[in-house]
């Protein structure tokens, strides 16, 4: 009998502590996705981490003149990108040369950065908060500025019980917010879960991407993660992209393959924004492949440069993609600047 | 499964609390520096002549007049290897330094080292692999990549240490963009994550001579006194013309300059 109490007082601290662990907006493996990237045993995703994490996302502070926060050119509505920009504009008025990447998915990105030049989350934020053309700031003057405004000491206790505030705390917290970003509810996850259907135009258009462009774009983050050279005419852009962190000539001209998630609210499309829309980017593919050594080979073959697509093909295949717009990611309150977990 | 997976997640900050706790008093008993029986010291040099930043004109190898205005580098994985053959390997975490010319304090490695008669000290020039890929809450001090910065000895575009930073002035270069004839050389590169890519990671070895072992004790202090040369950076497998090469960083070119650092380093003396 004593250890039938003792066994239902565990089972009700399991559940108790099951409870407490797992709060909504905290970081959850969506169940038709794979298993992590991200080492998530080095930084507990607490709900008060992430909390802090969004402060100093939305935080002005981070740049060198308080004006623009990682939030300025990673807006939500646009899933976290620079909308209508087709490279990035950082402080002063300043231009990057590439087109800003949408946050989201990243606990399984292997890499950061259109060439694939940081391997781990908790170090990609020193690059834009750093970087003369965005935030243009130091960790050193971020930390004074942050424990100057007392608007912080709270939050820092309650994420890592002490109200020292540290880079690596920063860092931290800032990874364990974006980790919650994952958009995982578009009407293709509902499909894949059983919840809903394709129209018989979105069944056809999936049909059509499971032949011609799964294999880059793979199921279910829909892209490999690999580096490739789609073809994309350099006369104008001399950006030679992943060979300048790996020196391989190999890579010359090869870039991170992008999901294709969040494509309605994601535009300008490729590296340098150089496409307004969709059709720009099919048409690319069935007709604008520029030949150069690197070029993927999947986009080389014998009777036909790049794929060949009829407009037809391209109709449906933009009625399919369309499915994987999550329109609850883009409108999530937990994600915005304003939440407040109290209301 | 939910709920064991959570209770891990329950424990394991307390677990690492109680880990980061002994690692602390650890390190808290080794900060009284009397306790310290070894101190290497690093001597930096341009040629024959004291590396003096900012105030010098030195002569290269191809007459080249330079005043340097940087030399930083990073010292790791020290190992002293005793007469008898046994080697006493300095603690990992504990075993990375950033020397930086004009900085004294930064020029001295304090250890706490093992009574003996020691014949060899081998470091690595740089930062391994594997700590260079640790999470960042394993990157302190010299390491802190968030701190780190501020040295400039690290790669945010490219994730990586600089190993070596050189910079100064040549009277044979042009006037760049800045206004002046700047030379800047930042080696690093540990080999790459997914791909192989440079790797400026450099052994160095410096065995004592036979009638110079180290002997140590417990409260005598030893030192070992190293000589830097700056100049090595140029004129050691490669001849490298900063005329030809003024600005070099992360590319192909950089692991000749790191091959001749690996030579850069010389014992001067031993002490006891």
């Amino acid at each position: 009998m004593k250890g039938h109490h003792l066994a239902s007082l565990f089972f009700l601290m399991f559940v108790f502590v099951a409870y407490r662990q797992i709060p909504s907006g905290v970081f959850e493996k969506p169940v038709n996705f794979p298993k992590p990237i991200y080492r998530i045993q080095n930084n507990n995703i607490s709900r008060e981490k992430v909390a802090l994490g969004r402060a100093l996302f939305y935080e002005t502070l981070l740049s060198r003149d308080n004006t623009i926060s990682c939030g300025s050119c990673h807006v939500q509505s646009s899933a976290f990108t620079q909308h209508g920009h087709d490279i990035s504009h950082g402080i002063d008025d300043r231009l990057g040369n590439r087109n800003s990447p949408p946050i989201m998915n990243l606990a399984w990105n292997r890499t950061f950065f259109w060439d694939g030049g940081v391997f781990d989350l908790d170090l990609q934020a020193l690059s834009p908060i750093t970087n003369p053309v965005e935030m243009d700031e130091k960790m050193e003057n971020i930390i004074a500025k942050l424990s100057a405004s007392h608007k912080y000491s709270e939050g820092f206790q309650l994420a890592f019980g002490s109200r020292e505030i540290s880079g690596i705390k920063v860092i931290k917290a800032l990874s364990a917010f974006m980790l919650t970003c994952v958009s995982s509810d578009a009407k293709y996850d509902s499909v894949m879960r059983h919840q809903s259907k394709f129209t018989k135009m979105e069944k056809s258009g999936f049909r059509i991407f499971r032949q011609k462009c799964a294999a880059c774009h793979a199921e279910p983050l829909f892209t490999d993660g690999s580096f490739r050279n789609n073809g994309l005419s350099n006369k104008f852009n001399p950006d030679s992209g992943r060979v300048a962190i790996t020196l391989d000539p190999k890579d010359r001209y090869k870039f991170r393959v992008p999901s294709l998630r969040n494509l309605s609210f994601t535009l300008p499309f490729m590296h340098d924004g150089r496409f307004k829309n969709i059709d720009q980017v099919l048409e690319h593919y069935s007709h604008g492949i520029s030949d150069s050594p690197t070029l993927d080979p999947l986009l080389r073959r014998a009777e036909f440069m790049g794929i060949p697509l009829t407009s037809k093909e391209k109709h449906e295949l933009k009625s399919f993609l369309k499915t994987l717009d999550d329109r609850h990611f883009i409108t999530r309150k937990d994600l915005s600047e304003n939440f407040n977990p109290k209301r | 499964m939910l709920m064991k997976t959570a209770l891990k997640a329950k424990f394991l900050p307390l677990f690492a609390i109680l880990v980061f706790s002994l690692a602390d008093a650890y390190c808290q008993s080794n900060v009284n520096n009397d306790d310290k029986n070894l101190v290497i010291l690093f001597k930096n040099f341009f040629g024959d002549k004291p590396l003096e930043l900012e105030r010098l004109s030195y002569k290269g190898v191809n007459g080249e007049q330079i005043i340097p205005t940087e030399f930083k580098y990073f010292v790791s994985n020290l190992v002293l290897t005793r007469f008898d053959g046994n080697r006493y390997i300095v603690p990992q975490n504990q075993s990375y330094f950033l020397i930086k010319a004009g900085e004294d304090g930064s020029q001295k490695i304090l250890l706490n080292v093992p009574s003996g008669k020691y014949a060899k000290l081998d470091f690595i020039l740089g930062v391994d692999s594997l700590r260079s890929t640790m999470d960042i809450s394993e990157r302190t001090g010299a390491l802190d990549v968030t701190g780190g910065m501020n040295d400039g000895m690290y790669w945010t575009w490219n994730s990586g240490y600089i190993f070596l930073k050189f910079e100064g002035l040549c009277e044979q270069l042009p006037v760049d963009f800045t206004g002046q004839k700047k030379f800047r050389y930042h080696i690093g590169g540990f080999g790459g994550v997914d791909k192989q890519s440079v790797n400026n990671i450099r052994k160095v070895e410096l065995s004592f001579p036979h009638d110079e072992l180290l002997l140590l004790e417990e409260r005598k202090q030893g030192t070992i006194a190293i000589k830097a040369d700056a100049s090595k950076l140029l004129s050691g497998k490669t001849n490298v013309k900063i005329a030809e090469h003024p600005q070099v960083m992360f590319g192909a070119y950089s692991g000749l300059i790191a091959d001749n650092y690996s030579s850069m380093f010389s014992l001067i003396s031993i002490s006891h």
